[in-house]
């Protein structure tokens, strides 16, 4: 990695001599000498650990608070390494069951119900959307992406109060439907992006199976989805953080803890509780983003894909 | 079975055209001379316009985004219709809406003190949150671009924290600024520091909220991390040769290259900060002294606790104002720094 900067070294003041570099090891800060070049890896090294030391430090303080017994919570200066570790905090924290408050799997199911419904929703009926805006040609085509577009700088709170008087007026407050069907409609920002996505596919492809007398909806299911798994997979990882995370949407049609989600759950705890068992609390925390951190390993690639497939040129 | 149908319908549609479609509906799909791609193909004028392949392709196109319509009709459109009307509507569920006229929008900058409190609130917060978070997310990209070893680490431990959602990220940074337990004020002491009530002292909760902001940038600096792993290295090559120097390349080469994504971050950064919710609702309720009341929470209280259902709509018209105002004028800024390869965009 730094090595190459030695060739640098020799390089100062031999401005030819430059061009030969491998053009990759020439970077934003380097600098042009080798003492220069380590101590700027030093310090680049220096802030990083710096950086990620305070990124990391919430989980840190989540994980050995989630991990003491209840009597080392609340001694003064807090045990910064739990001793015991309680691993059996997480169970307690997930089966507990306050007076007559649902147990905590219950709000996990309505989470994963909204999610999947969510994850499913999403990535069909935009890219269903999307398959139009990159394919076909109709009138108003542009003036519709561009009205797609801009609903992106519609805030939620503006649709809100209306949205909830129509579900009030269904008599749906306080089920999953409102928080499940209106994602079957398409969402603006994954449009754009299977949209961007979708134009990268060689239109050839299309054209063959048009020949053979394929249907636009077969091409569709049949050529363009499946040459699409990356970006339909950001597509999901995305949906699904979205979903399980989502927190006005379930605050304001929800009322009854058995339809409660986990975030709901979660802001609640301290009400249900009655004063905090923070270490059961912060169990309770890590349990609720743990899919989601899990999902990110697993899918690193999905995720950075998701955020710069659009690559920014339109 | 519902793909059953939809593709079904789909070919029908595309064969014989939606007039033959609805009239005759029970006839098979396939075209009378039985090759029906041949019809779809092989068009000639003599072909009536409704079986035109311009029109049955547009067909198509229109019913493939017919989900996107009917949702924005029914979800996006209509509500911001009605939202609108019924902000000139007194109407707190109970009773029939009476008609209220300007009245809420007078009221907002004449008797709601709270309102403009949480307008204030909001705009410090995103004037301050925003900017501190781009150059962070840049800073951190940049590091990550001098080809570092374990990039993958290192980018994980920056956006982790982006998947984490907003009241569990809340909660832990609660847990963090608690005053006698958290992490913050006890690492204050191991420095011999003293601590602070981070959430409870009304000069300090805003900055706490911000401090907990930039916590999550992750994505913004994978977008920056990208953007500079895109630029052609031969700028940089060049200005060698010309003896730039390290800053004036990052002032001349690197910033102008990078400011679509410093406009793009900036846009969206802008429409997330001003609808702040869950961290102000789980970690402060908007306490202490009003001091995090942001519009959203405020909204959300007076639509929601007290049912002033029209009021809250003028609220969110102001809010979706705010937006799109810093929106526009972030556009109308971008022609003098936002530089584009290839001129136009």
């Amino acid at each position: 990695m730094v090595a190459g900067n030695e060739t640098v070294s020799t390089a100062e003041g031999l401005g030819g001599r430059t061009l030969s570099r491998p053009s990759r090891l020439r970077t934003l800060l380097l600098g042009n000498r080798f003492q220069a070049g380590m101590v700027r890896m030093l310090l680049v090294y220096a802030l990083l650990f710096f950086a990620a030391f305070l990124f990391l430090l919430p989980f840190y303080w989540m994980v050995n608070t989630a991990l003491k017994p209840s009597n080392q919570v609340f001694t003064l200066p807090p045990t910064w390494i739990p001793k015991p570790a309680m691993w059996s905090n997480f169970l307690t924290a997930f089966t507990i069951q306050y007076e007559t408050d649902p147990p905590v799997y219950n709000y996990a199911l309505n989470t994963v119900i909204i999610s999947v419904n969510g994850v499913i929703a999403t990535i069909f009926s935009s890219a269903l959307v999307a398959y139009a805006f990159a394919r076909l040609e109709f009138p108003g085509k542009n003036v519709i992406f561009l009205g797609i577009l801009s609903t992106l700088m519609i805030p939620f709170a503006v649709v809100m109060v209306p949205q909830f008087i129509i579900w009030r007026y269904l008599n749906w407050l306080d089920t999953l439907w409102p928080l499940m069907i209106p994602h079957w409609f398409g969402s603006a920002w994954n449009i754009f992006l299977l949209r961007q996505f979708f134009m990268t596919i060689p239109s050839e492809y299309d054209e063959a199976a048009y020949l053979d007398g394929a249907s636009r909806w077969h091409i569709f299911i049949r050529i363009i989805l499946p040459l699409s798994k990356p970006a339909l997979a950001a597509v999901a990882v995305f949906a699904f953080v979205f979903f399980w995370n989502d927190f006005l949407g379930p605050l304001i049609i929800l009322s009854t803890p058995e339809n409660f989600t986990l975030t709901l759950f979660l802001a609640n705890f301290n009400v249900a509780y009655r004063g905090t068992p923070w270490h059961l609390y912060m169990a309770a925390a890590l349990i609720i983003i743990l899919p989601c951190l899990i999902l990110f390993f697993f899918s690193q690639n999905a995720f950075l894909k998701g955020i710069t497939v659009t690559d920014l040129k339109g | 079975m519902a793909f059953a149908v939809f593709t079904w319908f789909f070919d029908r549609v595309c064969v014989n055209g939606p007039g033959f479609c609805f009239t005759k509906p029970w006839l098979p799909f396939k075209a009378k001379n039985g090759a029906y791609f041949v019809a779809t193909t092989g068009l000639t004028s003599s072909k009536s316009f409704w079986q035109s392949r311009r029109f049955r392709d547009a067909m198509v196109a229109y019913a493939f985004i017919l989900p996107w319509v009917i949702g924005f009709i029914l979800f996006v459109g209509g509500p911001i219709v009605a939202s609108f009307v019924l902000s000139f509507f007194r109407w707190k569920m109970i009773a029939p809406p009476r008609f209220y006229g300007l009245t809420h929008y007078i009221s907002m900058v004449t008797t709601d003190e709270l309102f403009r409190t949480s307008i204030w609130v909001t705009f410090k917060f995103v004037l301050i949150s925003v900017p501190i978070g781009q150059v962070l997310a840049l800073g951190l990209a940049l590091l990550l671009n001098q080809r570092v070893l374990l990039l993958g680490f290192w980018r994980s431990a920056f956006y982790l924290p982006a998947v984490v959602s907003g009241v569990a990220g809340s909660v832990i940074w609660v847990w963090m600024y608690h005053v006698e337990l958290g992490i913050v004020n006890n690492g204050l002491a191991l420095m011999g520091l003293e601590g602070r009530n981070w959430l409870f002292d009304r000069e300090l909760v805003l900055g706490s909220l911000i401090v907990k902001s930039l916590w999550n940038i992750g994505i913004p600096m994978v977008i920056y991390l990208a953007a500079l792993q895109g630029l052609p290295q031969q700028l940089y090559e060049a200005a060698d040769i010309d003896g730039a120097g390290e800053g004036s390349k990052f002032l001349s080469i690197t910033l102008p290259m990078l400011s679509p994504a410093i406009f793009f971050n900036v846009v969206m950064g802008i429409i997330a900060a001003v609808q702040t919710f869950a961290e102000p609702y789980v970690m402060t309720g908007g306490g202490p002294d009003n001091a995090t009341l942001f519009l959203g929470l405020h909204l959300y209280q007076n639509a929601f606790h007290y049912l002033k259902m029209g009021y809250a709509s003028a609220m969110a018209w102001i809010m979706f104002l705010l937006i799109f105002g810093l929106t526009v004028f972030q556009f109308g800024l971008a022609g003098r720094w936002v530089y584009y390869e290839g001129g136009t965009r």
